[in-house]
C-alpha cells in the first residue's frame, strides 16, 4: 500500500515539476523567438517590460486573459471552445514518455526520470502528434470562416504528410535501438548519437518536425500573408494563447524529441545528464527561430510535392538501406 | 449527385498583404484561384477634382499624396507638365535640373526598397523586409534634411527647387550610393540563391509582352516581360538623355524577371547619383521668370518686386495661355503622367493623372487567375501597386 503511495505521489509531483516547467518554458520561448528574431532582423525585440523584457510574457499573459473571448455569431460553439485547449494538452501530455536524464537514487530509491516509461513511448508520441491535427482541423472548421477553413485544411493535409516521413524517419532509430522504448533509445546512444549514425534519418526528421510544428518554412496553415491567421483567425483572448502556447509548447517537445531520437539524449560528458538534455532541446529550438528568420515560405503545391515525391520516397529508401546493411553486419 | 462549386472569398480591404485597402474578390476551386475581381476606391480622395480649385502652384502637395511612396517622382511628373505649360521647359537651371535627377534617383531606391521589403514579406522571409527599411531609413534622412518632411515632401517647385541642398549633404548621399549597391548584394544573398524564393516566383505571375502592352502595363513590370521601353532613355525629361545607365529588362515574364529588374534598377539608379553628383555645380536654383515663380523669401521681404510678384502669385495665380500638355515620367513604379487643360484662367481647367499602379493592377486577373491563392499574393507584391496612387 505504502509503495504504490510513494509511487503516486512521484509520478504526481514529476508531473507538477513538468507542467510547470514546461508551460514556464514556452512563455519564455515565444520571449525567447521575439529577442532572437528581434537582433537577427536589427532591432531590440520586447526590452520594456522588467530588465531585459524578462516580464513580458507575464505581460502577455494578462493581456491575453483580459481580452474579450469573442465567438463568432454562426460558430460551432463547443467545439470552438474546445479545440484551442486540445491544442496545448496534446502537446503537453507527450512529456509523459520524455526521458529527461537516467534514474537518480534518492533516499535509497531510484527514482526513473521520466512519468512514465512506457515500453512503446515512440507509439505513443507519435499517436498523440497525429492528433494534434484534430486541434487544427476542428478549430478551423468551428470558426465558420472561409479563411479559417483554408487554414485548416492547409494544416491537415500537411501534418498527415509529414506525419507519414516522421514516422519513416524514426524506424532506423527503433532498429538500431530494437526497442520503442524512449529510455532504451537514449541508451542505445551512449557512445555515438543517431545523429552519426542514422544521418539521413536525422535531416529528414528535422525536416517534417518543422513541418510539424508548422513554423516557416512550412507555416502555411497560418500564413499571415496569404491567409490572415489561417486556422486561428477568429479566436481571440486567451483561446488564441492556448493556440498560441500549444504551438510552443510543441517546439520544445519537438526538440526533446529530436534530442532523445537522434541527439543522444542526455548523454555528454563533464556536464550533468540533465543540463545536456535541456542544452540540447534549446539548441534545437534555437535551429527551429533561426529558420524562421532565414526562409521563405513554401507554397502548399511545393510543400505536398516535397513531402510525397521527396521526403517519404528517401525515408522509404533510407529504411529498406539501414535495414540491410545492419543485416548485413549481423548487429 | 454530387455538385461542385467555387468559394467567394474576400480578400482586404483588410488584409495584411494587400498593400493598402485593396479589396480582390476571389473565386476558389480549392486553393486554385479560378477568378480574381479587383475591387478599388476606399482610398478614393478626389484629388483630380481637387486641382480645380487650386492654383498651379497650389496642387503640387496634392501630388505628394498619390505615390505617397515615391513623393518626389510625382512631384516632378507635376512641375515639369506645369513648366511645359507656362513655356519654362528650357529655362530650368542646370543644379535645379541635376537636383531633379539625385532626388528622383533617390525616390526610386526608396520606392523599390519598400517593394523588395513588402514583396519578401509577404512570401514569408521577414528579415529582410527589415533590412530594407534599415537603408529606406537612411533616404528618409535626406529627405528629411532636404525637405523638411520624410514622406510627403513638396521640395520641387515650378521652375526649379524650394530651396537648395543643406551644406554636406552631398558627401552623404555620394556615400550612401557608393554603398548601397552591397546592400543590395545582401538582400541577394538572402532572397536569390535560396531554393525557396526562387520556387517561389519562378514561373509564377507570367504575363507575355503583348498582353502586358495591350494593358498598358508600364515600369519594372513591363520591362520584365522583355519590353526594352523606359521614359529616363526614351522620352529624356530633366535632362536624363546627360547620364549613361542601363535600362534593365528581362525576358522571363514572371515574377523571377521582374525582381532581378528591379534588383538591377537600384543598382543603375546608384550610378545615375553618382553621375549626377559629380554634375553638380553652384547656380542659381530657379528659373528666371518672375511671373510664374514663386520668389525666394528674402526676395520677398527685402524687394519690393518680389512682394507684388509674391503677392500677384499667392492670392491670383500665374495664368498660363489655354492649351492642353501631356507629360509622362519614369515612376518607380511604371509612367506617371499628367494631362493639363488650361483655359487661361489661374487654375486647371481639368487635370488627368495617367497613374502607374492603377493601370499595372489591370494585368493582376490575368497574372493570378489558374494559380494559387499564395501566388496572388506573390504577384500582388510584383506589380508594386500602392493604393494611394490607383484610387487618387
Amino acid at each position: 500500500m505504502t509503495e504504490l503511495l510513494i509511487t503516486a505521489t512521484l509520478i504526481l509531483v514529476k508531473l507538477i515539476l513538468i507542467f510547470a516547467v514546461v508551460l514556464s518554458l514556452a512563455a519564455y520561448m515565444v520571449l525567447a523567438e521575439r529577442k532572437i528574431l528581434g537582433r537577427m532582423q536589427l532591432r531590440y525585440g520586447p526590452n520594456r517590460v522588467g530588465p531585459f523584457g524578462l516580464c513580458q510574457p507575464l505581460a502577455d499573459v494578462i493581456k491575453l486573459l483580459t481580452k474579450e473571448d469573442l465567438v463568432p455569431a454562426r460558430a460551432d460553439r463547443v467545439m470552438f471552445l474546445i479545440a484551442p485547449g486540445m491544442a496545448s494538452l496534446i502537446a503537453l501530455l507527450s512529456f509523459a514518455v520524455v526521458p529527461f536524464s537516467p534514474p537518480v537514487t534518492l533516499f535509497g530509491r531510484e527514482i526513473p526520470m521520466v512519468v512514465c516509461d512506457l515500453n512503446i513511448g515512440l507509439l505513443y508520441f507519435l499517436g498523440l502528434s497525429s492528433l494534434a491535427v484534430y486541434s487544427i482541423a476542428l478549430g478551423g472548421w468551428a470558426s465558420n470562416s472561409k479563411y479559417a477553413l483554408l487554414g485548416a485544411i492547409r494544416g491537415l493535409a500537411q501534418l498527415i504528410s509529414y506525419e507519414l516521413s516522421m514516422g519513416l524517419a524514426v524506424v532506423p532509430v527503433v532498429l538500431s535501438a530494437k526497442s520503442f522504448s524512449l529510455t532504451d533509445i537514449v541508451l542505445s546512444q551512449a557512445d555515438w548519437p543517431n545523429m552519426v549514425r542514422h544521418p539521413v534519418a536525422f535531416v529528414i526528421f528535422m525536416i517534417s518536425v518543422m513541418a510539424e510544428s508548422k513554423r516557416t518554412p512550412f507555416d502555411l496553415p497560418e500564413g499571415e500573408n496569404e491567409i490572415v491567421a489561417g486556422y486561428h483567425t477568429e479566436y481571440s483572448g486567451m483561446r488564441f494563447g492556448l493556440f498560441f502556447v500549444g504551438e510552443y509548447i510543441n517546439v520544445i517537445i519537438l526538440g526533446a524529441m529530436v534530442t532523445v531520437l537522434f541527439l543522444g539524449g542526455w548523454h555528454g560528458p563533464l556536464l550533468p545528464p540533465i543540463v545536456w538534455f535541456a542544452l540540447k532541446v534549446l539548441a534545437v529550438a534555437f535551429c527551429f527561430i533561426w529558420t524562421r528568420g532565414t526562409l521563405p515560405r513554401l507554397r502548399y503545391d511545393q510543400l505536398m510535392h516535397f513531402g510525397w515525391k521527396f521526403l517519404i520516397p528517401v525515408a522509404l529508401a533510407n529504411v529498406l538501406v539501414t535495414g540491410a546493411v545492419m543485416l548485413a553486419i549481423g548487429s | 449527385m454530387a455538385t461542385f462549386e467555387t468559394m467567394t472569398i474576400n480578400m482586404g480591404p483588410q488584409h495584411p498583404s494587400t498593400h493598402g485597402v485593396l479589396q480582390l474578390v476571389l473565386e476558389l476551386d480549392g486553393e486554385v484561384v479560378v477568378k480574381a475581381t479587383p475591387h478599388i476606391g476606399f482610398l478614393h480622395r478626389g484629388v483630380e477634382k481637387l486641382s480645380e480649385h487650386r492654383t498651379y502652384h497650389q496642387v503640387l502637395p496634392l501630388t505628394d499624396r498619390l505615390d505617397y511612396l515615391a513623393p518626389m517622382h510625382n512631384n516632378l511628373g507635376y512641375v515639369l507638365a506645369v513648366e511645359k505649360l507656362f513655356g519654362l521647359t528650357d529655362a530650368i537651371p542646370e543644379r535645379a535640373q541635376v537636383v531633379r535627377v539625385i532626388m528622383a534617383e533617390l525616390t526610386r531606391i526608396k520606392s523599390h526598397l519598400v517593394w523588395l521589403a513588402c514583396h519578401a514579406l509577404d512570401i514569408g522571409a521577414m528579415t529582410v523586409f527589415l533590412y530594407c527599411f534599415r537603408e529606406r531609413e537612411t533616404v528618409m534622412d535626406f529627405y528629411e534634411k532636404i525637405s523638411g518632411a520624410r514622406m510627403t515632401s513638396n521640395y520641387f517647385r515650378v521652375g526649379g527647387l524650394s530651396a537648395d541642398l543643406p551644406a554636406g549633404i552631398e558627401q552623404e548621399i555620394r556615400k550612401f550610393a557608393q554603398e548601397m549597391p552591397g546592400h543590395v548584394e545582401t538582400y541577394e544573398g538572402l532572397l536569390t540563391g535560396n531554393k525557396i524564393w526562387q520556387k517561389r516566383i519562378q514561373g509564377v505571375g507570367v504575363i507575355s509582352a503583348e498582353d502586358a502592352i495591350d494593358l498598358g502595363v508600364s515600369g519594372p513590370s513591363l520591362r520584365g516581360s522583355g519590353v526594352n521601353w523606359d521614359l529616363r532613355r526614351d522620352q529624356p525629361y530633366s535632362g536624363y538623355e546627360n547620364y549613361d545607365f542601363e535600362v534593365a529588362v528581362g525576358d522571363g515574364c514572371d515574377t523571377w524577371s521582374r525582381y532581378h529588374c528591379r534588383l538591377k534598377e537600384l543598382r543603375e539608379s546608384c550610378k545615375i547619383i553618382l553621375q549626377a553628383l559629380d554634375r553638380l555645380k553652384p547656380g542659381p536654383i530657379l528659373a528666371d521668370a518672375p511671373k510664374v515663380c514663386l520668389p525666394p523669401k528674402k526676395d520677398v521681404v527685402n524687394s519690393i518686386e518680389g512682394l507684388i510678384h509674391h503677392f500677384k502669385i499667392i492670392s491670383e495665380g500665374p495664368k498660363p495661355e489655354p492649351g492642353e500638355v501631356y507629360v509622362g515620367v519614369e515612376n518607380p513604379k511604371g509612367e506617371v503622367g499628367y494631362y493639363l487643360v488650361s483655359d487661361g484662367s489661374p487654375r486647371p481647367y481639368r487635370m488627368k493623372i495617367r497613374p502607374a499602379s492603377f493601370i499595372n493592377l489591370q494585368a493582376l486577373p490575368k497574372m493570378c487567375e489558374g494559380s494559387l491563392i499564395a501566388d496572388v499574393v506573390a504577384v500582388i507584391g510584383t506589380l508594386d501597386i500602392v493604393l494611394g496612387e490607383i484610387d487618387r
